[in-house]
C-alpha cells in the first residue's frame, strides 16, 4: 500500500485573468481548478497577455488541471442589466459571479458573503448591497447548471519515488485501465453508455482513443447501454458499460442476464448523493447495496471498489481481467470523489502488468455452454465465427449443455455454480493488507474513495500513541480469502463508510463472528479526517 | 463451399409453439431462405447469430442451429446493435414481436433504425400478447376485446410501416405468415440490403387472437384485399389481376383496368429504391376496406450503416494519430520527471 497524507483542498482555487495569465500559471498546484473567463480570451485580450497562440491552456501547460471556462464577464453583465449601475460598475461585480461559482463548487453557505457585503457597503454604498448579493447568486446557480464538481482529492505525497509522474484523474485512469486490458487480452474494447453525471467522462475518454481500437456507442437509455455490451461480450469483445446510480438501477434487469448468460462485462458505477435524482455532483457510497442485492433471484457477481483517483486504474484493469477470465460480470464502484478528483501519479509501465487470458472454446470440438471447470466453476467462451461451437444462451434456466431446463435439482445446481464460480475469484485476488500493528485493539475498516481520509486519520491517531489499524477493501464480493484471519487479530473493529451501513451490515451476514461498531456519514460530502480520528477516539475509550 | 439446405439450420430443440399457430410459418421460410443467403453472399454458417426479446415468437433462436442469444423483454434490438458494431462480419437475424419491439422495446427498435445498424429484424405481428395469454399490444385494433380491455381499447394502434419509415427506415418489407415464397423472398432481399431491415409479418395467434389478419388473409379474399409489391412491376391486384393503384392529387387510388378509360400504363410502378419515402409511406399506410394492404418490400434504398461508420473511424483515427499503444497514451501530454 502507498502511503500519502490527503486532504480535501479549497484553497487550490485559482482564477486567470487575461492579464496575468503567464506570470500566475507557473504558481497553480498541480490539482488546482482553473476558473477562466472565456470573455476575456479574444483576440486582444490574447494579445495583451502576451500570449501567441489561441489555445491558451496548453500554451501556458495547464491542461492537465480542472479546468472551467465560463463566460463570466457577459453572464455578469447580462445579470446586473437592470439593476441600474453603470457598465463600469457591473464588471466590477465579476469577481462576486466568481466566488458564486467557488460558494456551490466547494459547498460554502453564501450568507457568511451576504453578511460581509452587507457589513462592507451599508454606510457609503448601501446601493451595492443587493447587485452584488444578486450575481453572487446566479454565480452560484450558474455553476449548479453546469454541475462544475470540485477537483476534489489533493495529495502530495511527502516523498515521491523517482520517474516520470502526470496527473490524472479517476475517471480517466478508469477509462485508461479499460484501455490497457483491452491490450492486454487483445480483444477490442466495446462501450456502451449514455451520459449520467458523474460518470460521463469515462464515455468521453474512451470516445477520444479510437486509435488503440475503442469502440464507443452512446445509447439511446441505460438500458441500451448495458444490452448494447452485453452483445457485445457475446461477439467476444471487452465489453464494458459505465453509469451512476440512478443509472444502475435502470441496468438491473441486464445484469440479471449478464450473470445468468455468464458472459464478462465490466460495469462502472460513479456513485453519487441519492436516492432517486439526489444531489448528482456529490459524492456517496450508497449504491453498495443495489451493486450486491439489486437484482431479481439468486443473482451474484464480483463487487469491488477503488481507493484513489489513480488507483482507479489498477482497479479498472483488475475488473476487466477478472470479468474476462472468470466469465462474468465485475460491478466496479467509484464515486463521483475519485472520479473528477486528481492525483500525481508515477506512470506505470505496461510491460509489468500481466496478460489476460480468456478461456476460450476450440473451434470444431464438442462444446456445452455451461459445462465447467471443476475447480474454478468458469464456462468456456464461444464467440460467434468460431465453427462448430455454435449454441444459444439467454435467460432462461438451462443445463450444462444449454438446453433449457425447469427441473427443480437443476435450477439448484445453477444457482449454486453461479454463486460459487464468483466466490472461486478469491483465489485471485490480492490478500487483505493492514496498515499499522498486526494485532490490537482497534482496527479501523473501510472501502473505496475514503481511503484517503481514513489513512490519514489513522496515522494521526498513531503518532499521538492509540492503537489503531487500517484494513481498507479493494474487493467487497468476493472477500479477501485472509478477511476473518485478519479481523481475528484485533479487540474491536469500526467500519467507516459514506452510507448508513452498507458494507458493515454485509460484513456481519458473512462473518458473524465478530462484533462489528461502525461510523457512518450521509451527507454527500467525504469524511473529514478530523472526524475519523474523533470516531478513533472515543472507540477507544 | 457446400450447398446448405434448410436441415442444417434447424436445430434439435423440440418446436414448442401451438398447432395451427403463425409463427411456424415464418421459422420455416428463414430455415429456407438462409441456404439461399449463404450461398449467394458467400457466407459461413457459423457467422450467423439469432437474436430474440421475449414473447412467444422469441423463441425462434432456440429452433435455429445458429448461434443464438435469447435475451430479455424488448432489448433485443440494443443487445443486436452491440453484437453487429463489436464484430461487422456477423450476420445479425432478429425476432421479436409486436409488444417486444414496439411497446416495452419501443425507444430501441426506433433509434437502431435511425442509425441503420445492419441487423435483419423480423417482426411478428400478432395483435395480441400471447405469452401472457391475451392482452392488448400497441398494435391491437381500436375497440379490441382483449383480457386488459373488457370493453374494448380507447387507443390506436401503431402501423409498424410507418413508424419505421416515419424513423427514417432504409428497409421494410410485409407479409403474411402463409406466404412461404413471398418470404423467403423478402428475407433474400433483407439480407441484401446494407443496413437495418424491418420485416413485418402479420402472423395469427389461434389460441388468443385467432383470425387476427383474416380479413385480408383469407384464401378467398386475399388476391382482392392485398397487393404484392415487387420492384419494377406494376401495383397490379386482384384475383382477375385487373385492379391497380394510381396517383390521385396527393394520394393513391385504387381503379379498375378498363373501366373509365384506365389502362395498365395508367398505373403505377414500384420502385422500392426511390428515396422519396412519400409514397413508400402512402403504401405502407393502406388499409382494408379502402386499399389492399400492401405486401412485399415497400423501401429498399441505400445508406451508410452505423456499423461501418463506428468501424470506418476507429481505423480512420488509428491511422492518424501518434498514440498507438497504451505506454504512448500513458506518457501523453503533460508529465514531469522526479529524480
Amino acid at each position: 500500500m502507498e502511503q500519502f497524507p490527503a486532504y480535501p483542498d479549497s484553497r487550490s482555487i485559482s482564477e486567470v485573468k487575461a492579464s496575468t495569465p503567464r506570470a500566475n500559471a507557473k504558481w497553480l498546484k498541480r490539482t488546482a481548478m482553473v476558473l477562466i473567463d472565456g470573455d476575456t480570451f479574444d483576440e486582444e485580450g490574447l494579445k495583451r497577455a502576451g500570449l501567441k497562440s489561441d489555445d491558451p491552456i496548453t500554451e501556458l501547460y495547464i491542461e492537465d488541471r480542472a479546468i472551467i471556462i465560463a463566460p463570466i464577464t457577459t453572464l455578469t453583465e447580462e445579470s446586473l442589466k437592470d439593476s441600474g449601475l453603470d457598465p463600469k460598475t457591473i464588471v466590477k461585480c465579476k469577481n462576486m459571479f466568481t466566488l458564486g461559482m467557488a460558494c456551490y463548487i466547494y459547498n460554502r453557505p453564501m450568507e457568511y458573503v451576504f453578511k460581509y457585503l452587507e457589513k462592507k457597503f451599508s454606510k457609503k454604498h448601501p446601493e451595492l448591497i443587493e447587485p452584488n448579493k444578486k450575481v453572487l447568486k446566479d454565480g452560484f446557480n450558474y455553476a449548479a447548471n453546469i454541475q462544475a464538481i470540485p477537483n476534489t482529492y489533493t495529495v502530495e505525497p511527502a516523498n515521491q519515488k523517482k520517474g516520470l509522474y502526470r496527473n490524472i484523474t479517476g475517471n480517466q485512469a478508469t477509462a485508461w485501465g479499460l484501455l490497457a486490458a483491452s491490450e492486454k487480452s487483445g480483444l477490442p474494447l466495446f462501450c456502451g453508455s449514455y451520459p449520467i453525471t458523474p460518470a460521463t467522462n469515462i464515455l468521453e475518454e474512451l470516445a477520444i482513443h479510437k486509435s488503440l481500437g475503442a469502440k464507443t456507442v452512446q445509447a439511446e437509455d441505460e438500458i441500451a447501454g448495458v444490452c448494447t455490451a452485453i452483445g457485445a461480450a457475446f461477439a467476444g469483445n471487452l465489453a464494458v458499460t459505465t453509469t451512476s446510480g440512478p443509472g444502475l438501477s435502470l441496468k438491473s434487469e441486464a445484469l440479471g442476464l449478464a450473470v445468468m448468460t455468464e458472459l464478462p462485462l465490466v460495469v462502472i458505477d460513479v456513485q453519487r448523493a441519492g436516492p432517486s435524482t439526489g444531489i448528482p455532483t456529490k459524492t456517496e457510497q450508497t449504491d453498495l447495496n443495489q451493486a450486491l442485492y439489486g437484482r431479481n433471484g439468486e443473482c451474484p457477481m464480483v463487487v469491488m471498489a477503488a481507493h484513489s483517483p489513480a488507483g482507479c486504474f489498477d482497479a479498472a484493469f483488475n475488473a476487466a481481467k477478472i470479468a474476462l477470465e472468470h466469465m462474468t460480470p465485475v460491478l466496479l464502484l467509484t464515486e463521483g470523489f475519485l472520479g473528477n478528483g486528481s492525483e500525481p501519479w508515477l506512470i506505470p509501465s505496461m510491460k509489468d502488468y500481466p496478460k489476460i487470458v480468456p478461456p476460450f472454446a476450440l473451434p470444431n470440438t464438442e462444446y456445452k455452454p455451461y459445462e465447467r471447470d471443476p475447480e474454478t466453476y468458469v464456462r468456456k467462451w464461444a464467440v460467434p465465427g468460431m465453427a462448430g461451437c455454435e449454441h444459444r444462451v439467454g435467460g432462461l434456466e438451462k443445463n450444462h449443455a444449454g438446453v433449457l431446463s425447469s427441473d427443480p435439482q437443476n435450477h439448484a445446481l445453477m444457482v449454486h455454480e453461479r454463486a460459487m464460480k464468483v466466490e472461486k475469484v478469491a483465489d485471485s485476488i490480492p490478500a487483505l493488507e493492514v496498515f499499522g500493528a498486526e494485532s490490537g485493539k482497534l482496527l479501523v475498516v473501510g472501502w473505496g474513495g475514503t481511503y484517503g481520509h481514513l489513512l490519514s486519520a489513522v496515522q494521526q491517531a498513531r503518532e499521538d500513541g492509540l492503537d489503531v489499524s487500517l484494513a481498507h477493501f479493494d474487493y467487497i464480493l468476493p472477500l479477501p480469502k485472509n478477511t476473518s484471519e485478519v479481523f481475528s487479530r484485533y479487540e474491536r473493529i469500526l467500519v467507516c463508510e459514506l452510507n448508513s451501513g452498507h458494507f458493515v451490515n454485509y460484513l456481519r451476514g458473512r462473518l458473524p463472528e465478530f462484533k462489528f461498531s461502525q461510523y457512518n456519514k450521509v451527507q454527500g460530502q467525504p469524511f473529514l479526517v478530523q472526524e475519523i480520528e474523533e470516531a478513533i477516539r472515543k472507540n477507544l475509550q | 463451399m457446400p450447398r446448405y439446405t434448410f436441415k442444417e439450420f434447424k436445430s434439435d430443440q423440440e418446436v414448442r409453439w401451438c398447432p395451427g399457430c403463425g409463427d411456424h410459418g415464418v421459422l420455416a421460410a428463414l430455415q429456407r431462405a438462409l441456404p439461399d443467403v449463404t450461398e449467394i453472399l458467400g457466407y459461413s454458417k457459423e457467422r450467423y447469430v439469432v437474436v430474440s426479446g421475449i414473447g412467444c415468437s422469441s423463441r425462434l433462436p432456440y429452433y435455429m442451429n445458429t448461434y443464438g442469444f435469447h435475451s430479455i423483454h424488448g432489448r433485443a434490438t440494443a443487445i443486436s446493435t452491440g453484437i453487429k458494431v463489436a464484430n461487422p462480419d456477423l450476420t445479425v437475424w432478429q425476432a421479436c414481436g409486436d409488444g417486444d419491439a414496439l411497446a416495452i422495446g419501443g425507444n430501441h427498435f426506433i433509434h437502431a433504425i435511425r442509425r441503420n445498424v445492419d441487423i435483419n429484424i423480423i417482426l411478428f405481428n400478432n395483435q395480441i400478447y400471447g405469452l401472457t395469454k391475451g392482452q392488448y399490444s400497441p398494435t391491437s385494433k381500436f375497440g379490441a376485446i382483449t383480457k386488459t380491455s373488457p370493453y374494448g381499447t380507447v387507443e390506436p394502434p401503431f402501423n409498424p410501416g410507418s413508424l419505421v419509415l416515419g424513423a427514417k427506415g432504409t428497409f421494410f418489407a410485409r407479409s403474411l405468415d402463409s406466404e412461404l415464397k413471398l418470404n423467403e423472398e423478402i428475407m433474400l432481399a433483407a439480407a441484401k440490403h446494407n443496413g437495418c431491415s424491418v420485416m413485418e409479418m402479420l402472423t395469427n395467434c389461434v389460441i388468443f387472437n385467432d383470425g387476427a389478419h383474416k380479413l385480408i388473409a383469407d384464401k378467398e379474399v386475399r388476391a382482392d384485399r392485398t397487393i404484392i409489391l415487387r420492384q419494377g412491376e406494376k401495383m397490379i391486384f386482384g384475383k382477375n389481376r385487373n385492379k391497380g393503384l394510381m396517383l390521385d392529387g396527393m394520394g393513391l387510388r385504387v381503379v379498375t383496368i378498363g373501366e373509365n378509360g384506365i389502362t395498365e400504363d395508367d398505373i403505377l410502378v414500384h420502385d422500392a429504391h426511390s428515396e422519396n419515402v412519400g409514397i413508400h409511406m402512402m403504401l405502407a399506410d393502406m388499409k382494408y376496406p379502402d386499399f389492399p394492404v400492401a405486401l412485399g418490400v415497400i423501401r429498399d434504398v441505400e445508406a451508410v450503416t452505423y456499423d461501418d461508420g463506428v468501424r470506418d473511424q476507429v481505423e480512420l483515427v488509428k491511422s492518424k494519430s501518434k498514440i498507438q499503444c497504451v505506454d504512448d497514451l500513458l506518457r501523453s501530454g503533460s508529465t514531469w520527471e522526479v529524480k
